[in-house]
């Protein structure tokens, strides 16, 4: 079963939301972010280069150009690979674990998978983030020796932040699973 | 509930036969670990699960059967299930799979006390029937976790857990690593073997061996024996009596070289015993020692080689006097500015003469010194390097020794100013205090007040006036001195920290990272492999490996790194306060 609504994230970007369910226990959403657009692409490098030849044309030393190419390319390469995120996912296996796992542009994937004895509960938390209010979905862990005690939180979907729509229905899904198999 | 079955991945293809592996108590899953195939006489496979159970520990048993039909097989089912009364189990599964098919399907009996078989359908079409013999309702779910049984079996979950200190019961996933891990004794029966039994595991096509590993085990044994007695005799010597008088002893903690001795002597001392390691924290430790002292050996001879060719020792030595000339004329001449006026600032001219001539007597009694010593210091160079060829880092604490001993005059200067300096700031707190009309009281460790005489008051305050003129001057050769120090400090510095990394740097574990990254696991990652409608859920169960820094944490040999000199803000409030960091360093003062 896939769905495909418009969504967005707490700055007003279209992301999108794809629910999948493998069976009745187990549950893939996949938050995805909106690509690399390429007219930013182009500005960026633009101004790196229009610098790089203001500063030959005064000090005439073609160092400065070749370390802008390679600025550029470094930058370029930094950035897709560590910084931004195509799509995160979460995947939850009732009575195993809940696997969160972001993708980046360049296809790295970095995957935690909790325990099912680990987890405490999924909920939605607010947060002050800077002038804003925003809700973020979170999975609450506990020590398995102190089952009511909260012992740490991992926050969900960090990178593409969505609202609260899509935050209540990965919410609603999620707990299905989840009172079932706890 | 859901009942989890780990499936090793290469008995996807196994002939039919029966499940051996391990039900994890508390909670309702099973991880498989061979197939034992059909013909077999069930007495022997009782007999043999249970030879096994005893070499490895693990409770090991028969889970159920496993039906893979090829052409020719068609009596298989009844066979297979008819096994459940002979294997008396709690529960029995009945996987079945169909050539071409993907989907496992899956039948759980389970047997109550009376032994009345109550079976319980999963998961197939015509589910929606409902089983006119199935009272109970509830649907058992089941997941088949696909996992890679070599990988597994050698991987180690982090953090690692020590066996004796457990307060809850270990994770699922943690127990079956453990249950692969410690099967090892199943996975011997090959199929060369020519017993009653054939069975598929991932060692079934043939145990893999490597020669080169066999060979270094066998002659680890005598090497290591050789390597003990060596040390013996090492340890023997160096508790001689003659090394034990205070001077000498004194001067081995304060050599590096020395430190870099002792801590390698016991490196040495735990990769010499015999034993094998115990348990996977210790044999990363003995694997990380030794890689970390054969790579420093190399880059030592590596450097001797360098060294020793072209005469670069003489060009070496050759170069050293006239540096330690040129660093004395340099001190000389920042002498005579300070005895001017430096940088505009007017010093007492006494004092400054006095502390100026008495620092540039010193400087002449250094270079007569660096003089008496140079026709031998091509020698020491030459004998010197050879230590290299025990490790790069005895070469490097050796360099950091001798620029040490090459710098002693401006430790010595360095000294006199601290205390000096000490010195003026304790009279000058104290003499303030008389100042204000307060006295430290020792026994109470605070300031009271106290009513002084007359007398004492003049003088105290005539000494305070006279100290307080004087504190530029002593102030301002005190932080020349500490800045020429610092110089030196730092370099010496640099120079332990790269003895520390190379011995504490984990090589071992960091290869074992890249190269063999299974090894090392921080934790799971599932993937989906078949979702259709009708079958149960397939997952593949892959090793999600440690970063790098975490490896390096974890595994990091633990040093000796003890040099209170390149301490930051400590050391910077102590030397505002003039204690100097000696070994008998004096009590900074008392400030109020």
């Amino acid at each position: 079963m896939m769905e495909d609504e418009t969504f967005t994230d707490i700055s007003g970007k279209t992301i999108s939301l794809d629910c999948q369910s493998h069976s009745s226990f187990c549950r893939e959403f996949t938050v995805s972010s909106p690509k690399v657009s390429i007219g930013k692409v182009m500005v960026y490098t633009c101004s790196v280069w229009l610098l790089a030849y203001a500063a030959f044309f005064i000090t005439q030393n073609t160092a400065v150009l070749s370390s802008a190419i390679l600025i550029t390319l470094v930058g370029m390469m930094f950035h897709i690979h560590f910084v931004k995120v195509d799509h995160e996912s979460l995947l939850v296996i009732g009575s195993l674990g809940i696997q969160v796992s972001s993708s980046y542009a360049s296809g790295r994937e970095i995957t935690t998978f909790i325990e099912m004895s680990k987890i405490k509960d999924i909920v939605i938390n607010e947060a002050i983030y800077m002038h804003q209010i925003i809700y973020y979905l979170c999975v609450l862990l506990k020590d398995p020796s102190e089952p009511n005690a909260v012992s740490s939180v991992v926050p969900l979907f960090q990178s593409s932040k969505p609202r609260l729509n899509c935050l209540v229905k990965v919410y609603k899904s999620c707990q299905e699973i989840l009172s079932k198999s706890q | 509930m859901v009942l989890k079955i780990f499936f090793p991945q290469c008995c996807n293809r196994a002939d039919s036969g029966l499940l051996v592996g391990r039900w994890i108590s508390g909670h309702d899953s099973a991880v498989v670990l061979a197939v034992i195939h059909y013909p077999f006489i069930p007495g022997q496979v009782k007999q043999y699960v249970q030879q096994m159970q005893a070499q490895s520990g693990v409770e090991l048993s028969v889970l159920g059967s496993w039906s893979l039909p090829k052409e020719g097989q068609e009596g298989m089912e009844s066979f297979l299930r008819d096994l459940s009364t002979i294997f008396p189990q709690q529960r029995w599964l009945q996987i079945r799979r169909q050539m071409g098919k993907t989907g496992f399907t899956c039948e759980v009996l389970n047997r109550d006390q009376n032994g009345i078989a109550a079976q319980r359908t999963v998961k197939k079409e015509e589910e929606e029937d409902g089983d006119g013999d199935a009272e109970e309702k509830e649907e058992e779910e089941v997941i088949f976790v696909h996992y890679e049984q070599r990988k597994v079996m050698l991987s180690q979950l982090h953090p690692i857990e020590s066996g004796d200190a457990k307060t809850d019961p270990p994770s699922e996933l943690r127990q079956v690593f453990q249950t692969v891990a410690l099967s090892q004794p199943l996975f011997f029966l090959d199929k060369y073997d020519d017993g009653p039994l054939k069975s598929t595991h991932w060692q079934s096509e043939g145990r893999e061996a490597s020669i080169i590993v066999e060979l270094l085990k066998q002659a680890s044994v005598p090497l290591c024996l050789l390597l003990s007695w060596l040390l013996s005799v090492w340890t023997w010597i160096c508790s001689v009596r003659i090394f034990n008088f205070y001077p000498l002893r004194f001067l081995s903690t304060k050599l590096s070289t020395c430190v870099q001795l002792s801590y390698r002597t016991e490196h040495m001392k735990t990769l010499s015993s015999p034993k094998p390691a115990a348990g996977h924290s210790q044999f990363m430790r003995k694997a990380n020692m030794l890689v970390s002292v054969l790579v420093d050996v190399a880059l030592g001879v590596l450097l001797m080689s360098w060294l020793y060719r072209d005469d670069h020792i003489t060009m070496l030595a050759n170069t050293l006097v006239p540096a330690a000339d040129h660093v004395a004329k340099e001190l000389d001449q920042l002498l005579q500015w300070l005895m001017g006026a430096p940088a505009g600032l007017k010093m007492n001219r006494a004092l400054d003469q006095v502390l100026g001539r008495f620092f540039l007597y010193h400087i002449h009694l250094w270079i007569s010194y660096i003089h008496l010593m140079s026709p031998f210091i091509e020698g020491i160079l030459w004998y010197g390097g050879l230590s290299a060829c025990l490790g790069l880092s005895f070469a490097l604490s050796l360099l950091s020794d001798m620029v040490a001993l090459f710098t002693f005059h401006i430790y010595c200067f360095y000294v006199y100013g601290a205390r000096l300096y000490c010195l003026k700031i304790y009279g000058l707190s104290s003499l303030w205090r008389l100042f204000r009309g307060k006295k430290w009281n020792v026994l109470r460790q605070r300031v009271d007040s106290c009513s002084y005489d007359l007398d004492q008051l003049f003088i105290g305050t005539l000494l305070f006036t006279i100290l307080l003129f004087l504190l530029p001057t002593t102030a301002l050769y005190y932080l020349v001195f500490t800045l020429l120090r610092l110089v030196v400090v730092l370099f010496q510095g640099v120079l332990h920290l790269s003895v520390d990394f190379i011995n504490s740097f984990p090589l071992f574990a960091v290869g074992l990272r890249i190269c063999r990254s299974y090894r090392l696991a921080e934790g799971v990652k599932f993937r989906v492999l078949c979702d259709e409608p009708g079958v149960a859920l397939h997952l593949l169960m892959e090793i999600n490996p440690l970063k790098v820094s975490t490896v390096v944490q974890t595994y990091q040999t633990p040093t000796y790194s003890c040099y209170p000199e390149t301490r930051g803000s400590p050391w910077s409030r102590s030397c505002s306060l003039g204690s100097s960091s000696t070994p008998g360093g004096t009590k900074p003062p008392k400030a109020d």
